[in-house]
């Protein structure tokens, strides 16, 4: 992020308390409130199993194996409601760091483009 | 919904991952020049939302249980091609860190829940919001067309999905089509409620950071701001 951009965004105190309430929003949810989840199977899995195809995944080795929290339950945790909760914990710190790469990537993207256009079109005024 | 390896043949797999890595390059063409310090942050926490909520699975009927999806949720407030990138997003880390949906089905599933429950999925949501907003408020439109199309996002990606499975071979489409769209169909209904109050709750707290509110769209809004300070 531009200098011009990251300051904006911490001159904008309304934004960021939004943001930080919506954080601690979805902690309380990824935390506190997944491990009381359902486990029942959901409707792709259940409809895989009652119409008999369900083996075909489970005959399939996964072709990724080396997720770091298989199952949304943290490894070596003997209690399954705190490896689900510091699954959670993890999870949402890892998606909302990825998507603010990914957001990152696509205002780059914009900066690039826009410098090409400047750089092999008519020349600008400035 | 998330397709795990082994439910898909290899020419259905790799038609639906170049077709996504396709749409995700797109995607970020599109909306290269409206990234600023609103939409990135809301980017992130977004994502994080959905990740969070898929996590909290609730009972259907018979020892079923069904998931939130977020696909029109992330549409309704980031635009469509911003909702999309954050559906990638998503996937991509339950996919990577959870073992939650096989890697060789990630195409397919950015395809059902990203392409078919978020793009397709937020043209008819837009279509129906304008014109239902010529009987009512922009509001009002906003809300109806939110509910009823999550529940479509949910039910459509369902009938994707089947047509996959089908097409691979795994199991008949006349099979697995009613079955999978009967149970959609009640996990559509928890979808709508709870796209339809977040999104309530944002248009009530912040209206500019819902994007597919017609009244000033981020970029305009931030400039409307910095002209009154």
């Amino acid at each position: 992020m531009s200098e011009g951009t990251l300051s904006r965004l911490m001159k904008n105190r309304g934004l960021l308390i939004f943001l930080g309430l919506a954080l601690v929003v979805i902690l309380v949810l990824a935390v506190f409130v997944s491990p009381w989840a359902s486990s029942s199977p959901d409707g792709l899995e259940k409809k895989a199993e009652e119409k008999g195809f369900l083996d075909k995944a489970e005959e399939t080795e996964p072709v990724w194996t080396r997720s770091p929290v298989p199952d949304y339950a943290v490894p070596g945790v003997e209690n399954d409601r705190v490896a689900t909760g510091l699954s959670g914990l993890v999870g949402v710190f890892i998606t909302l760091a990825a998507a603010l790469v990914i957001g990152l990537a696509a205002w780059g993207l914009g900066r690039l483009l826009k410098k090409k256009d400047a750089g092999s079109g008519e020349p600008s005024e400035t | 919904m998330h397709i795990p390896d082994g439910f898909l043949d290899p020419k259905t797999w790799g038609t639906l991952t170049a077709a996504s890595a396709g749409t995700t390059g797109y995607a970020l063409y599109k909306v290269r020049e409206k990234m600023d310090e609103k939409l990135i942050p809301m980017l992130g926490i977004t994502a994080a939302f959905i990740f969070a909520a898929q996590m909290l699975n609730f009972p259907v009927a018979g020892g079923t249980s069904g998931h939130f999806l977020g696909a029109m949720l992330a549409c309704v407030l980031l635009g469509p091609w911003a909702g999309f990138l954050v559906m990638v997003v998503v996937l991509l880390v339950q996919c990577l860190f959870f073992t939650d949906g096989g890697l060789t089905a990630l195409g397919a599933n950015v395809f059902n829940m990203g392409v078919i429950g978020g793009l397709l999925s937020y043209y008819l949501f837009y279509y129906a919001k304008a014109l239902l907003s010529r009987a009512t408020s922009e509001r009002s439109a906003l809300l109806a067309s939110t509910a009823v199309f999550s529940w479509f996002s949910v039910v459509l990606a369902s009938i994707a999905c089947s047509v996959e499975l089908a097409v691979s071979g795994t199991v008949p489409l006349r099979t697995v089509l009613p079955a999978m769209v009967g149970v959609h169909a009640l996990i559509g209904i928890g979808e709508a409620i709870i796209t339809t109050v977040v999104v309530a709750v944002v248009l009530q707290a912040r209206p500019d950071l819902v994007c597919s509110y017609s009244a000033p769209p981020i970029a305009q809004a931030l400039t409307a701001e910095e002209v009154a300070s």
